[in-house]
């Protein structure tokens, strides 16, 4: 049946959400002020609980007895399945905030997408989440505003930020096997719908604050198939660290 | 000591479970905040369901281990907390007299979804309020202050 490929699914949008989070975490503790600092470790603790959820949904999918736990844990790098521009490292402030905006307002397009689709249990996921993304994409482009909007500087790091993100955007709507299979089936939303959507989105903003979209990027693509960056080693070696040292520890 | 007939019994448990607290906000129960969606036996199994209210939220494993504890405490043993996630919880389930709690606790209660009021200062419940952040201390808050009273204040974001 359809199993293998929901577990496809399910597993890539636990990984977009894990590694999101877990790049966004590392602001904690160093954040430009006390209140972003709060707000982007809130936004990175969503994305996880987004993430426990899906993954532990995949690992019923997958029905080999894996849990979340095992799926965050111990997989390597060739078994993660997130779109590379989530895995970047976390740059600046700058380059973060126009990264989560792009983010944002992808994931809000998604959810609410999700909330149809013909899979109950995603269904449920989308109904917490979609309320979730509305409120980080506003928070998000708040900041896109003001950093666009600043300074000489500001709006120079917000520039640069978007001409070295901006490649990595159409791997979020790539389609593949598992994406045909998941829209045949009304389980995910029309991936060119969704780009549509998302452009709407994100075009009016960048616009208003006279952040120019780079024109002829070269789409960097691979996450989906397990072919990640430099920079993914590295974050998976931090984020397992303790399974892979003591295995199977509780908290 | 379990009593042969079940329906007391259910009573009870669900009376117990009604009063475990909100381990962030210790004076709303989970029953007030509309995260306990409901108590019954399953065969032999008590099922206790609850629906997280933000999906990150650190609380909702202390209070199922808060849930647990308490029912362990008096005598159930045979005891699953489960998840729901649909539908999605929302600050309209807080009830009127959850919300004057939260005020007089010093948080601003949520606003009705659909009403576009202004958000009152629970200190002197002046209107004249402006935003610092969208974040604040716990997931579900952001952070207010008074204009009129120069308190800085929480709210609980509507959601």
């Amino acid at each position: 049946m359809n199993a293998p490929a929901l577990f496809e699914y399910t597993l890539r949008l636990g990984d977009d959400a894990l590694i999101n989070g877990q790049r966004l975490s590392e602001w904690c503790g160093h954040g430009p002020f006390l209140e972003e600092d709060v707000g982007v470790a809130n936004t990175a603790l969503d994305l996880i609980g987004r993430a426990r959820l899906l993954l532990s949904y995949a690992g019923t999918l997958e029905g080999k007895g894996r849990d979340e736990d095992d799926l965050a844990f111990t997989r390597d790098e060739r078994a993660w399945r997130n779109v590379l521009l989530v895995e970047l490292p976390k740059g600046d402030f700058g380059f973060t905030t126009v990264r989560q905006f792009l983010l944002d307002a992808f994931n809000r397009q998604l959810y609410l997408g999700l909330l149809n689709s013909k899979d109950e249990t995603l269904v449920g996921i989308a109904g917490r989440s979609a309320k979730e993304c509305e409120y980080h994409l506003r928070h998000s482009s708040e900041w896109v505003l003001r950093l666009g909007d600043g300074t000489e500087e500001s709006h120079c790091r917000a520039q640069r930020a978007l001409d070295d993100l901006w490649p990595y955007t159409p791997e979020l709507f790539e389609s593949d096997a598992v994406t045909e299979q998941m829209e045949q089936q009304g389980i995910a939303p029309p991936a060119a719908k969704l780009r549509q959507a998302w452009l709407h989105t994100v075009e009016p903003l960048l616009r208003k604050v006279r952040l120019t979209i780079p024109e002829n990027a070269w789409p960097q693509t691979g996450g989906r198939q397990g072919m990640h960056s430099e920079h993914m080693g590295f974050l998976l070696a931090e984020m397992q660290f303790v399974q892979r040292a003591y295995p199977g520890q509780k908290w | 000591m379990q009593m042969n007939d079940p329906t007391p019994d259910l009573e009870r448990a669900r009376d117990l479970v009604s009063r475990v607290k909100d381990p962030e906000i210790p004076v709303l129960t989970i029953a007030d905040l509309g995260v306990l969606r409901d108590v019954q036996y399953e065969n032999r199994r008590l099922v206790v369901t609850i629906t997280p209210t933000y999906t990150g939220c650190p609380a909702m494993k202390a209070i199922e281990d808060d849930i647990q504890a308490v029912l362990h405490g008096a005598g159930f043993h045979n005891v699953e907390v489960r998840t729901q996630m649909s539908p999605p919880w929302t600050t309209d389930w807080m009830d009127e007299r959850a919300r004057r709690k939260l005020e007089a606790y010093g948080i601003a209660p949520p606003r009705p979804l659909a009403s576009r009021g202004p958000i009152h200062c629970p200190q002197c419940h002046s209107a004249n309020t402006e935003r610092v952040s969208e974040y604040g201390s716990t997931a579900c808050k952001a952070l207010y202050r008074c204009l009129d009273c120069l308190e800085p204040f929480d709210y609980f974001k509507c959601i």
